[in-house]
């Protein structure tokens, strides 16, 4: 059983770990990363174990009208946690602005309840520091679901002033350079079953975000979703690149 | 390969063929977009200005038919002639009888967005009215047989070499003339003559105002102006959206068009119509085609508040890399995108799913459109109204069937993994539209939950 309240002391917050079902099965390492970085922080994390998919896959593609058996088990997954956060901007999105269930009442409260890992650290953990090591030049990629969906980071169209949540966090890594890009935050591409629908389209626009990144001497490429990272990463192996990606939770979490 | 008879997808993969000419479209656009960003830049209230343009234009829309009477009213007080066309067919016949009335044969016409959605060239064409575009872009799209694949900048997608071999096809200006003075002055001298010997000239209209009964028309090149002070009949074709209250509220629309569409301050010429001249006839068409129709959808309906300014084009990472004529409609982008639905379901079903959601359209947008969740909305009422393919609705049901069941999706996720580590070959093929250009991700032999059950679990 857990506590119903909102305001806890860190070491307190049980937290939901979301995993998206691709990162579940393709990239376990990032949701290990997670995990560990959450515990790290004070969390008192658990991963209910039949959570599936949020269903973004249908719902982007016209079918949002058969994702009631996946916000059904969503909601049973996660109606009892404090927090859910999740390493993945697009699926917290999708959840916040879509997730509606049987069970209404428990839906609504998810859906204020759940966070992206790396606003979550920033704006309820709070995290000052973080001892964490990655000597080597990264750009980061600004994911536009967490980017422009979540305000994870100000964007370039607004005249507004600039902040980066995951900026911020990136900045608490001893030795890690960040570099600026050329374009600092269009999207790579991937979208979904538009990486499929729209092959042409999304392979160019993946093939000349990774140039601006690679333009700038690179070691990693990281970001807040998975999905960008590995669409990126398979333009970046089909090139014979030694440039890596890696989630925003690995490097947070990388030691000498 | 004609590109205007595939859907996105497939006009995307003809555009992309030629790999340095989409690099250039796209630094191009992206070029434009930077010079919007530097002249919002400039203006502090830049964030307050589209607010106030948003809820004008949100006002305008709940008061529409008021306005459009008052506006109505006051253009007849001044002695212009009002008409009323439902759709695209009576728009083209009430120019075509003013045409006719004025016993022309000949019309120059200057940029009009809603022209090319009415597809008014070929009607008259057919009915034996010759027009000329003075537009420089749109005149070098006519010459090719094309239409604009850009709603700002009709010949985007032309180099200076496209434009010499047209210019000498068409007005015999030396071969291989790649020269932009050269090219221009040829045809300067060539629409210098339209402009001297047409006798009815048709404009567009940027904004309405409902309180003088008057209009404006913004250009960079002053045509639309040298257009109509020398002819006798003037005719302004207008989207019923067009209307805004007041005079004093162009003081916030002129400030965003511009900035937004070519990050220019204002546009070079922004010209104010109230009445004819002694001895001109003044007519303005009020066109509905559709526009009632996407009033009365609650989710789609703020897609009226669009100025045309292009911002959405020039950012949408998508348009810069499958090029206007992707979108096989007059307007072409993310808000092309929106619209056309309204016009042809079928037609167009394709359309809202040409964009990865980025959210950049929604964010240029002088007057708010939330463009992004619009298309998110239209896929789903495009799907639900059958306008998918069944073999899509037939796997996206099973996914679902998959994805809802934790037992279902362990499995599949396991036999998943284990066919791209033990047997790669049968993902990683020409079939596989992943796989093209791009490798598959490395598959782990355990999924995070069996680690976490091995591993945490207490």
């Amino acid at each position: 059983m857990y506590f119903c309240t909102y305001v806890l002391p860190k070491q307190m917050m049980n937290v939901g770990l979301f995993i998206p079902c691709y990162i579940d099965q393709f990239y376990p390492q990032v949701a290990i990363a997670t995990l560990k970085l959450l515990e790290k922080v004070g969390c008192t994390v658990t991963y209910p174990l039949q959570q599936t998919c949020c269903g973004q896959p249908m719902a982007n593609s016209g079918y949002e009208h058969l994702t009631g058996g996946c916000n059904d088990n969503f909601v049973r997954n996660f109606a009892d946690c404090d927090y859910i956060v999740s390493p993945s901007g697009s699926c917290t999105l999708h959840i916040k602005h879509h997730l509606h269930a049987t069970n209404e009442t428990a839906a609504t409260a998810i859906r204020s309840r759940i966070y992206e890992l790396t606003e979550f650290l920033t704006d309820v953990v709070q995290v000052k520091t973080l001892e964490a090591a990655f000597p080597y030049r990264v750009g980061l990629h600004q994911s536009c679901h967490g980017q422009r969906g979540l305000h994870l980071a100000q964007m370039s169209e607004l005249m507004a002033p600039p902040f980066s949540k995951p900026g911020q966090l990136l900045s608490m890594v001893d030795g890690l350079e960040l570099v600026q890009l050329d374009r600092r935050d269009e999207c790579c591409g991937f979208g979904g079953t538009f990486c499929v629908t729209e092959e042409a389209v999304s392979a160019k626009m993946g093939k000349d975000r990774v140039a601006d990144h690679l333009r700038h001497g690179v070691h990693y490429i990281t970001g807040v979703d998975v999905s960008c990272l590995m669409h990126m990463e398979g333009i970046l192996k089909r090139a014979n690149s030694t440039v890596q990606v890696r989630h925003i939770a690995e490097i947070l979490t990388a030691t000498l | 390969m004609n590109q205007l008879s595939l859907d996105h997808a497939g006009a995307a993969i003809e555009f992309n063929k030629n790999e340095p000419r989409v690099d250039w479209h796209d630094e191009t656009l992206w070029f434009v977009r930077t010079k919007r960003d530097r002249a919002a830049a400039q203006v502090p209230e830049w964030e307050q200005l589209r607010e106030a343009a948003s809820q004008i234009k949100n006002y305008s829309l709940s008061n529409m038919h008021d306005l459009l009477e008052q506006f109505e009213q006051n253009a007849i007080k001044n002695g212009i002639t009002v008409h009323w066309a439902a759709d695209a067919d009576e728009h083209n016949k009430i120019v075509h009888g003013i045409i006719q009335k004025a016993g022309a044969d000949r019309m120059v016409k200057s940029k009009s967005m809603l022209t090319e959605e009415c597809h008014l060239n070929d009607y008259l064409t057919r009915h034996g009215i010759e027009v000329i575009d003075s537009d420089l872009g749109e005149r070098i799209v006519q010459l090719r047989g094309e239409p604009p694949s850009h709603i700002v900048l009709p010949a985007i997608h032309l180099t200076k070499a496209d434009v010499g071999d047209t210019f000498h096809k068409h007005l015999g200006t030396d071969a291989g003339a790649t020269d932009p003075q050269y090219l221009t002055e040829a045809a300067r001298q060539h629409l210098r003559d339209t402009f001297l010997t047409r006798k009815v000239a048709l404009t567009g209209v940027n904004f309405a105002i409902a309180e003088t009964g008057g209009f404006v028309v913004c250009t960079n090149e002053g045509n639309a102006d040298m257009g109509v002070h020398l002819a006798d009949v003037h005719i302004a074709a207008m989207g019923f959206e067009k209307v805004i209250p007041r005079a004093e509220h162009l003081g916030v629309f002129l400030r965003l068009l511009a900035r937004s569409a070519t990050g220019q301050p204002i546009t070079t010429f922004s010209s104010h119509f109230h009445r004819p001249r002694p001895g001109q006839e003044m007519h303005i068409v009020i066109v509905d085609n559709g526009r009632s129709r996407q009033l009365g959808r609650p989710d789609f309906r703020n897609s009226l508040k669009c100025i045309r300014c292009a911002a959405c084009l020039n950012t949408c990472p998508v348009y810069r890399r499958s090029g206007g004529f992707s979108y096989h409609s007059a307007v072409a982008g993310p808000i092309g995108s929106i619209l056309a639905p309204n016009l042809d379901m079928k037609l167009n079903a394709d359309l809202p799913f040409a964009s990865t959601l980025c959210g950049s359209c929604s964010n240029v947008c002088p007057v708010k459109i939330d463009i992004h969740d619009q298309l998110y909305k239209w896929r789903q009422v495009l799907m639900q109204e059958g306008y998918g393919p069944g073999s899509k609705t037939a796997a996206m049901k099973t996914m679902a069937t998959v994805l809802e069941s934790p037992r279902l999706y362990r499995m599949a996720g396991k036999i998943g993994r284990g066919v791209l580590r033990f047997a790669p070959v049968t993902v990683e093929n020409k079939f596989n539209p992943w796989y093209t250009q791009r490798e598959m991700p490395e598959p782990p032999a355990e999924s995070f939950r069996d680690w976490y059950i091995n591993n945490k679990k207490s």
